[in-house]
C-alpha cells in the first residue's frame, strides 16, 4: 500500500526513466543514416577484402573519409539505443537491467570512437 | 489506488500471446537484424583499425573476416542492413500515419522482405564489378 498517487508513482518512473527524448533520438540517427548507409555500402563496403593500399588510398577521399565517421558514430548511437530500447523491453531483474543498460551504452561509445579516430588517423596519413 | 495484482500484470511486448502476422514478422526481423548487426559493426571497427595500425596486421583481420566464415557473417550483415534500411524507412513513413491499412501493411511487409534480397544481391553484384 502506497499513498503516493498514481500520476506521483509514474512520473519519471518509467523503465528508462526518460520520456520522448529516446524516442525522438532514434528518429533522428535513422533519418541521417539513410544516406550514410548508401554512401557507406558504396564507398567502404567493397574495400572489404582489398588491399592494405587501397584502404589507405580510399580514405584520402574528404568525401569517403567524412561520411564513414559520420556513419560510424551515428550508428553507434543509433545502435545504443536500440539495444536499451530492446533490454527494458526484457531484461526484467533491476541489476542485470542496469548492468547491461550501462555496459551496453559504453561499449557503443567506445566503438564509435574508436571507428572514428581509425578513419581520421588513416585520413591524415597513417 | 491500491492495485494489489501489480506484480501478476503481463510485460508488454506479449509476443507469445499473438497470432504471428506479417507486420509482427517484420517488426522481430527490425529487432534482430539491428540487434544482429551488433556484432558486424564491431568487426567492421576492428578492421578500420587494423587498417590505421599496420598492413600485417590489416591482413590478419582482413583475413578473417573474408574468411568462408568471416564472408558468411558479412553478407548475412549486409542483407540484414538492407533490411534494418528498408524497414526503418517503412517505421519512418508510418511515423507520419501513412501505411495503415491492412491492404498497405500486408503489401509493404512482403515487399520489404522482398526487396531486402534484391538489393543484397544487386549490391553485391554491382559492387564486385568494380
Amino acid at each position: 500500500m502506497t499513498y503516493k498517487t498514481d500520476m506521483g508513482r509514474v512520473k519519471g518512473l518509467g523503465t528508462a526513466k526518460e520520456g520522448t527524448h529516446e524516442w525522438w533520438i532514434g528518429r533522428l540517427t535513422s533519418v541521417a543514416l539513410i544516406p550514410l548507409t548508401l554512401c557507406f555500402i558504396w564507398r567502404v563496403a567493397p574495400l572489404i577484402g582489398g588491399t592494405h593500399a587501397e584502404v589507405l588510398a580510399a580514405f584520402q577521399s574528404p568525401f569517403t573519409a567524412i561520411t564513414t565517421i559520420l556513419f560510424i558514430m551515428i550508428a553507434f548511437v543509433h545502435l545504443a539505443g536500440g539495444l536499451q530500447e530492446v533490454i527494458v523491453d526484457y531484461v526484467h531483474g533491476k541489476v542485470t537491467l542496469v548492468v547491461l543498460l550501462v555496459s551496453t551504452k559504453l561499449i557503443c561509445w567506445g566503438m564509435g570512437f574508436a571507428g572514428a579516430f581509425a578513419v581520421a588517423k588513416i585520413a591524415f596519413g597513417a | 489506488m491500491a492495485d494489489v495484482n501489480r506484480d501478476k500484470r503481463p510485460l508488454s511486448p506479449h509476443i507469445s500471446i499473438y497470432r504471428p502476422q506479417i507486420n509482427s514478422i517484420t517488426s522481430i526481423i527490425n529487432r534482430i537484424t539491428g540487434i544482429g548487426m551488433s556484432l558486424a559493426a564491431m568487426l567492421i571497427v576492428w578492421w578500420l583499425l587494423a587498417a590505421a595500425t599496420s598492413a600485417s596486421y590489416f591482413d590478419f583481420v582482413n583475413g578473417l573476416l573474408t574468411s568462408w566464415f568471416g564472408l558468411l557473417v558479412m553478407f548475412g550483415s549486409l542483407w540484414a542492413l538492407w533490411f534494418h534500411f528498408l524497414g526503418g524507412i517503412r517505421h519512418l513513413i508510418m511515423d507520419f500515419g501513412i501505411g495503415y491499412e491492412l491492404k498497405s501493411v500486408d503489401f509493404w511487409g512482403w515487399a520489404i522482405i522482398a526487396l531486402s534480397f534484391v538489393l543484397t544481391a544487386a549490391s553485391i553484384i554491382c559492387l564486385s564489378a568494380f
